[in-house]
């Protein structure tokens, strides 16, 4: 059963800009308060908007079970890969490997207050949108999953 | 001074909440009161100068929980029923 037209209208408004809040909490990880886990749970607020919006058919043909597993299984490959490359370089396991190759996310840190450089910290980015990723995974199928099994008698 | 006192507003909206969740029968209304609560708690982490937990449990309290509970509301009944 659907709620009525008005929330479904303001979940459908709503939805892009907790999308962007969330990836920006994500991308802004390791400069400001927030993290892969915070940006992740905002996202996965925005998709359980829609489900409480909607009924459980409607949402599965626009939002499918098996594409939010697969969004999970790919945070945590990303995450693992880019903790393992790192012995690849004799170091170990979890070491900054992106500090000593290559331009991408390697500017030096300005000393003293500064407005922030997004283009820094190594590889603490990358596992920052892999924890994002497979947070906004994990908790969307677990409300997803408790909404199948619900038998919507109101 | 002024952070005493809006911590004293927020201290007492956490309270007045916390009691209408008991007070209300209509367990919807208690669901949505359970989000303000939650909602106040995340703004007092954010005085208590913790907005890392602030966002978490803005994320996490206000949102998935309330909509976890409405949920489960839609598939039983609205209405608390009275123990005599």
């Amino acid at each position: 059963m659907n709620m009525s037209k008005i929330v479904r209208e303001a979940a459908n408004l709503l939805f892009p800009f907790i999308l962007v809040f969330g990836f920006y909490i994500v991308l802004h990880g390791h400069l400001t308060p927030g993290g892969g886990f915070q940006g992740g749970a905002v996202i996965a607020t925005g998709f359980v908007l829609l489900f409480v919006a909607y009924s459980y058919p409607q949402i599965t043909e626009r939002i499918g079970v098996g594409a939010l597993h697969n969004t999970e299984t790919l945070g945590l490959l990303l995450f693992i890969v880019t903790a393992l490359i790192a012995l690849g370089f004799g170091v170990t396991f979890f070491t900054n490997w992106m500090l000593d190759i290559g331009p991408i996310l390697n500017n030096p840190v300005a000393f003293g207050p500064n407005p922030g450089d997004l283009n820094t910290a190594g590889v603490i980015p990358v596992m920052n949108i892999a924890v994002g990723i497979e947070v906004l995974g994990a908790l969307s199928v677990i409300v997803l999953y408790m909404m199948s099994g619900t038998k919507e008698t109101i | 001074m002024i952070e005493l006192v809006v911590q004293g507003a927020v201290l007492t909206g956490l309270v007045i909440a916390a009691v209408l969740i008991i007070h209300f029968r209509d367990l919807l209304s208690a669901a949505v009161a359970f989000g303000i609560f939650s909602f106040l708690l995340s703004l007092e982490f954010y005085i208590l100068q913790a907005p890392d937990v602030a966002i978490a449990e803005a994320g996490i309290g206000a949102g998935l929980t309330t909509a976890i509970f409405v949920m489960a509301i839609r598939g039983t009944q609205r209405m608390e029923e009275v123990e005599e």
